[in-house]
């Protein structure tokens, strides 16, 4: 038999340790087969997923991603190899899945989600499994799903801790019911500027593709109605228990989310960055050069001081400066630098904000110094 | 007395600590007591207005407070607060 609904001999041949289990069985694998599953991002989550829904043999695998590969990304993200450095995400993880699995149909989505497509593109699946790495996509992704009546599954990390749970099931709750509005920008850390430990994506990406598995096969017990609360340093898993808005009963349509909205601003993301004056790493250099007098700061954390520094500058970390603005004259000129720029814009908002007249932001961070100035600065 | 278990985005305002315990009657006294001495967790727990962030959920041990009696659940001897912020980390920029 081949083709149609069936599986060909040579799938039989893959798929027989799913075959011989009666969770699965044929019917399961062909349940697999007819599956269609969404997945938001290609990176730290996405690359787990995609690799192990694609061997499982999940037949219609959607990826969401218009980023490139970077070197910074590898130590995570395990579906891209350093042939991949500078390829986009997408193509990378399409060749790695068409290697691992050619009995299913790969969907490139090359774009960002946005309120103006995701009603379209997550309208073509069953499921949705959410990798994404910032909370306008997240409510944007929880939207969709619920408007359209398919399960999000969810997981987020951060550093050594990681969260998983399946929203948006017909009677279960939506992440809006855990949390209704974003926290305000700046208040918590991205993984960028927190950092993640590389494996934990792995271990909550393999906790999602486990969810959708089951969902697919409608075996066992969802995490919908709990989180699961992953802790990698004290290796403890914990669960909480999760409740549906007692506005929204079951069954009913949800009263929060009536159509698609304008996340950026919802999440409150400035629609222009924060008019802050910006300096490139070239003229902080000639100024440097020229005995030009202005006090220069990293705001980094100590561990990332350890691995680089620009000559000159002075270390205090984003979470000291508030304690510390006496050590600095207000009066004076303040350039501020970190990694990318973009805690450093903060640094210069929260500088402004107690009367700092004269500040500014070396744009790009240490990475751009490294770019322009001088190479042997490494980039990390 | 109560145990507060903190989440990693936030134990970098409280000293560091992964969890305390603290005296208290109730959740809101319990969280008062954490903040003490702590006052730069105030604002990433507590709004201007002097609410509990939505973005920050609090359980007594495994049940959300917010389907109990939000701050003025009692809570006792043997009891886990866990206080569980909206974190997006996934794909990694």
């Amino acid at each position: 038999m081949s083709g149609g609904a069936g599986l060909s001999a040579e799938e039989i041949r893959r798929y027989s340790r799913h075959l011989i289990m009666p969770e699965v069985g044929m019917e399961g694998q062909l349940k697999l087969k007819q599956a269609k599953v969404l997945l938001v991002g290609t990176g730290g989550l996405g690359s787990p997923m995609a690799l192990y829904l694609a061997a499982a043999g999940v037949g219609t695998l959607g990826l969401v991603d218009f980023d490139v590969v970077d070197e910074s990304n590898l130590q995570r993200q395990v579906i891209h190899g350093t042939k991949d450095l500078g390829k986009k995400k997408i193509d990378s993880a399409v060749e790695t899945l068409e290697d691992l699995n050619p009995h299913i149909r790969l969907v490139r989505h090359e774009a960002p989600l946005t309120s103006a497509n995701a009603l379209e593109i997550v309208g073509q699946y069953d499921i949705v499994a959410d990798g994404t790495d910032n909370f306008p996509t997240r409510y944007l992704v929880n939207d969709a799903c619920v408007l359209l009546g398919k399960p999000n599954v969810y997981g987020s990390i951060f550093r050594f801790e990681g969260q998983a749970s399946v929203f948006a099931t017909e009677d279960g709750p939506c992440y809006r019911c855990v949390y209704p509005e974003p926290p305000p920008p700046g208040l918590v850390p991205s993984c960028a500027e927190g950092g993640v430990l590389g494996i934990l994506p792995g271990v909550i990406g393999l906790i999602q593709a486990t969810e959708v598995v089951k969902l697919i096969l409608g075996q066992g017990e969802t995490l919908q109605g709990r989180l699961m609360l992953y802790d990698a340093l004290a290796m403890k898993f914990r669960e909480l228990k999760l409740r549906r808005d007692p506005a929204c009963p079951p069954g009913e349509p949800c009263t929060r989310i009536k159509g698609l909205i304008d996340y950026q601003e919802f999440c409150g993301v400035p629609k222009q960055a924060a008019a802050v004056e910006e300096v490139t790493a070239l003229e902080v250099k000639a100024r440097l050069d020229r005995g030009e007098r202005f006090q220069f700061i990293d705001v980094r954390e100590v561990h990332e001081h350890q691995i680089c520094r620009i000559e000159g500058a002075r270390l205090m970390p984003l979470g000291e400066l508030p304690g510390r603005l006496g050590e600095l004259d207000a009066e004076g000129e303040v350039v501020v630098h970190c990694k990318s720029g973009i805690r450093s814009a903060k640094a210069a908002a929260l500088l402004r904000e107690h009367g700092f007249r004269r500040v500014v932001n070396l744009k790009g961070g240490i990475l751009a110094w490294s770019d322009e100035v001088d190479p042997k600065v490494p980039k990390y | 007395m109560p145990k507060i278990l903190i989440p990693t985005p936030l134990r970098q305002y409280a000293g560091g600590a992964k969890e305390v315990e603290v005296a208290g009657a109730t959740v809101g006294e319990a969280l008062a007591e954490l903040m003490t001495g702590h006052e730069s967790l105030r604002k990433h727990l507590y709004s201007d207005e002097g609410r509990l962030r939505s973005f920050v959920n609090v359980y007594l041990n495994d049940e959300d407070i917010r389907f109990l009696d939000r701050e003025a659940t009692a809570v006792g001897e043997g009891d886990t607060l866990s206080i569980v912020p909206s974190i997006a980390g996934g794909r990694g920029a």
